[in-house]
């Protein structure tokens, strides 16, 4: 437990604030490599999410090429991508990497969102004469969007977690400490710094949890307090009671 | 493509021992996470308790987790006990929701009929429960599978060698081939341990192939006497 206080004295030190390495500017490098990989899987995955999602086409395929991305190494694409670039795009190398990691996620939440409506509601939209377009934007978006932001959210933490790597092709981020700290053995650092990350981590999930539910239709949630049965009524008798 | 030519033994001799890397991690992970998600399943207050601890875990950066075992262990910070038990962390905070929703999906009624016909409630979950939840447990662990032999590169920063070294290596020497190498093997390790793993589902689990769409359970109602 005394690696705990050490990390602690560590983070709270007042040399923390000085100079080019300060901890706020580590930790608005790592926020900003997050936000904008988030930002560009949004881009790419949520519209072919929700093409697939209300065509019901290429679902396989997004599945499968998922799947195949999940595969992929953060690691052996950091450092492939950081030679193919050079140094001086080091940081589009990293931000590729961490949307290949974000879009699974976001593709998912997506079009999980989308297929979640119950199909009797765009039926029921249809038939009030809604165009497809219209079906998408007023039921399947808004229905589905604690969907939606449940995948943006596992993209997320995903993304603030792997930005650690960031530093290891000479970017900052919080993962510099770690870097700079490994072959010096110090320990309160690593800690130290690993805190930090996973309390954005925290914060992180904190918000897209409160986002979620203030995503979620108020009639979606009057309808689940209600206990709608999801079953007809059984058919009245309709035999006559035989008479004596 | 030189560079592969000459060094066809190290990736074979890497390979070997990145699959060996990831298979303990992956089978302790789901011993553990069977009795945890059963608690997260069973009781409203060890719910929450578990599966925030659960997600809590997987935010930790593997890099800092493989540095931070040693200290925290008393084990040398080169060991591969260290990655080993870095990698069955994650694979227990990604497994354990599986396991409580996969139990959550057993049909009620399925429960109470086992129970009617006598089943003890221990024999009720090995051999009613978990088999039934069987198709949600295998979709977990395939994540986990995964994402475990993608992790295990990490582990080149703590001295475990596994085909991480390609990476960090053909960085530092400038080779594409090598990196490109080790990317190509990590996944191909992965898609057959998944290959694997969907082949042991049909085995263990026969039924889920007739009636996949029946899956997706209807929530209850109970009837409501006219």
């Amino acid at each position: 437990m005394n690696l705990f206080l050490d990390a602690i004295a560590w983070l709270f030190s007042p040399e923390r604030l000085e100079g080019a390495n300060a901890l706020p500017v580590r930790i608005g490098e790592h926020l900003y490599y997050t936000f904008v990989s988030l930002l560009v899987s949004a881009v790419i995955a949520i519209p072919l999410g929700y093409y697939i999602g209300h065509t019901r086409k290429g679902r396989e395929v997004a599945v499968a090429l998922s799947g195949a991305a999940r595969a992929l190494p953060s690691l052996g694409l950091l450092t492939v991508m950081a030679l193919l670039l050079g140094p001086a795009r080091a940081d589009v190398a990293a931000i590729i990497v961490f949307v290949v990691l974000g879009v699974p996620s976001v593709l998912a939440g997506a079009y999980a969102g989308v297929q979640s409506v119950d199909p009797k509601t765009v039926d029921a939209a249809r038939a009030m004469g809604m165009t497809e377009w219209q079906i998408l934007m007023k039921v399947e978006i808004p229905i589905g969007l604690p969907l939606l932001i449940g995948g943006l959210r596992s993209a997320a933490l995903q993304i603030v977690a792997t930005a650690t790597l960031a530093a290891y092709v000479g970017l900052g981020g919080l993962g510099i400490y770690i870097f700079t700290a490994i072959p010096l053995r110090q320990y309160d650092v690593m800690l130290g710094a690993a805190l930090v990350i996973v309390a954005l981590a925290l914060l992180l999930d904190a918000l897209f949890a409160v986002l979620e539910r203030l995503a979620t239709p108020r009639g979606v949630l009057a309808a689940k307090h209600r206990n709608i049965s999801a079953r007809p009524n059984r058919a009245r008798e309709t035999v006559e009671p035989s008479r004596a | 493509m030189n560079w592969l030519w000459n060094n066809l033994d190290l990736v074979l001799e890497l390979s070997v021992e990145h699959l060996r890397l990831s298979l303990p991690p992956i089978i302790l992970g789901f011993i553990v996470s069977v009795p945890l998600g059963w608690l997260a399943y069973r009781y409203k207050l060890t719910r929450g308790l578990v599966l925030t601890l659960a997600g809590l875990l997987y935010t930790i950066p593997s890099l800092a987790l493989f540095v931070l075992l040693p200290p925290l262990l008393g084990i040398s910070f080169l060991s591969e006990l260290n990655v080993l038990i870095a990698l069955t962390i994650y694979a227990v905070a990604l497994m354990t929701r599986s396991v409580a929703d996969g139990l959550a999906s057993v049909d009620p009624i399925v429960r109470e009929s086992a129970t009617a016909v006598g089943y003890s409630p221990w024999r009720r979950f090995f051999s009613v429960e978990l088999p039934l939840a069987g198709p949600v447990l295998l979709a977990g662990l395939r994540v986990v599978a995964v994402s475990t032999v993608s992790l295990v590169t990490v582990g080149v920063f703590v001295g475990v060698r596994s085909l991480g070294f390609l990476f960090t290596n053909g960085l530092q020497r400038g080779i594409i081939v090598e990196i490109v190498t080790g990317i190509v093997m990590t996944v191909v390790i992965a898609l057959i341990l998944d290959g694997l793993l969907v082949l042991l589902g049909r085995l263990v689990l026969p039924w889920t192939r007739l009636d996949a769409r029946a899956r997706r359970r209807i929530p209850v109602t109970t009837a409501v006497p006219a």
